[in-house]
């Protein structure tokens, strides 16, 4: 075992903001490749014309999955030193859709608006004030919704834990599911494509 | 690809989406192995925001337990955090991305059928309620569903599932913005 590295004091925590740059530079260089600094471009999952979103977010999901595995694994990378957020059932169910309808109102995630700003796409700043402006009001409103904000609390757990299933049994079902969606998503865009040829 | 000289000053097709998804979840991996964390966004809105209250009113900000999870024990400015420096990084790798594929421009993302006010609209109030959403659920499209998701976490699952419901439920009615 020798990672992740920081929990293993490879570097400080001052040093751990320069990686925190270069990740993010990773991270918005990738989003923006993939065509997620447009709305149109992200919202167009929602009406089956373009699934590059579904494409784009299972294929970083698959990869990242597969590698955590395998290091893991092979006793490189050690899980318990790695972030896993608590699951609050409810609340995130809720926050889920709540993200969801924010999503193909606004067009964005706040990741995307990110880049979307970035690359001058004035309707990405309006929704980055949105993002301020919501935080502010959840803040402001916050001691009505504790309760729920801290509603079923199941603690760290992962889908192998819950469901009793081997974890490796688990990656190749994200993957032949994952798999299954692309086709899916390949054949509704050429489905679409002919539809709006026949118009 | 072909390029044209004629075209050199073009935008550039956007990559092959499985290429930049495997990309983006190389550098997730990345930060799984040399921070043992994953990626994020809202949060670091979360501690600007937590850090502005606290700038207007100290007292107002530290009796809050939302801004004080951000706040911290008050011996560290609250945007010197992990997450406000990957957001920073964000803004420069989408604007490196863009710039060298000829994409940096100036304009808005919209249908044919709103106005430019109209948009306006709604980008700021989708962004309202996707910082309700992303808070009520302890993160957004980075640090829950990619995050979570190629971790297996059990509530990032659900919540991603529940994204793409809201999402496609809200779709028909929103239509005009987009198609």
């Amino acid at each position: 075992m020798s990672a992740p590295f920081f929990k293993y004091g490879l570097f400080g925590s001052e040093a751990s903001l320069i990686v925190a740059v270069f990740i993010g530079i990773g991270f918005g260089f990738f989003l923006e490749r993939a065509g997620f600094g447009s709305a149109r471009k992200l919202a167009a999952q929602f009406y089956f014309t373009d699934m590059t979103v579904l494409k784009v977010m299972f294929t970083a999901i698959v990869t990242a999955m597969v590698g955590v595995y395998y290091l893991s694994v092979f006793g490189v990378l050690d899980l318990s030193l790695v972030y896993l957020t608590p699951t609050y059932l409810a609340p995130q169910i809720a926050g889920g859709l709540i993200l969801g309808f924010g999503f193909v109102v606004g067009g964005y995630c706040p990741g995307t608006a990110c880049v979307s700003a970035s690359t001058g796409r004035y309707d990405g700043w309006i929704y980055v004030g949105g993002l301020f402006a919501g935080i502010l009001f959840f803040g402001e409103v916050f001691h009505w919704v504790e309760k729920f904000y801290a509603s079923t609390p199941m603690g760290q757990v992962t889908l192998p834990q819950l469901l009793h299933m081997p974890y490796g049994l688990l990656v190749f079902l994200v993957c032949v599911m994952a798999v299954g969606a692309f086709a899916a998503a390949e054949w509704g865009e050429k489905k679409m494509a002919a539809k709006k040829e026949g118009k | 690809m072909t390029v044209h000289s004629s075209d050199d000053f073009a935008p550039k097709p956007y990559w092959n989406p499985y290429l930049a998804g495997i990309g983006l979840g190389l550098v997730l991996l990345a930060s799984f192995v040399i921070m043992g964390r994953g990626l994020g966004a809202s949060g670091a809105f979360s501690s600007a925001v937590a850090w502005g209250v606290q700038r207007v009113s100290p007292e107002h900000a530290n009796s809050n337990p939302f801004y004080a999870e951000y706040l911290g024990d008050g011996t560290t400015n609250p945007l010197k955090d992990w997450l406000v420096f990957e957001v920073i990084g964000v803004f420069i790798g989408g604007f490196i991305s863009a710039k060298l594929a000829h994409r940096v421009k100036g304009k808005l993302e919209k249908g044919p059928r709103i106005s430019n006010r109209g948009r306006l609209l709604y980008a700021f109030l989708g962004g309202g309620m996707m910082a309700i959403g992303a808070k009520l659920a302890r993160g957004c499209t980075s640090g829950q569903a990619l995050t979570g998701g190629a971790l297996l976490n059990l509530g990032s699952w659900a919540f991603m599932i529940s994204v793409f419901i809201g999402g496609y439920a809200l779709a028909y009615i929103m239509r005009r913005q987009w198609l």
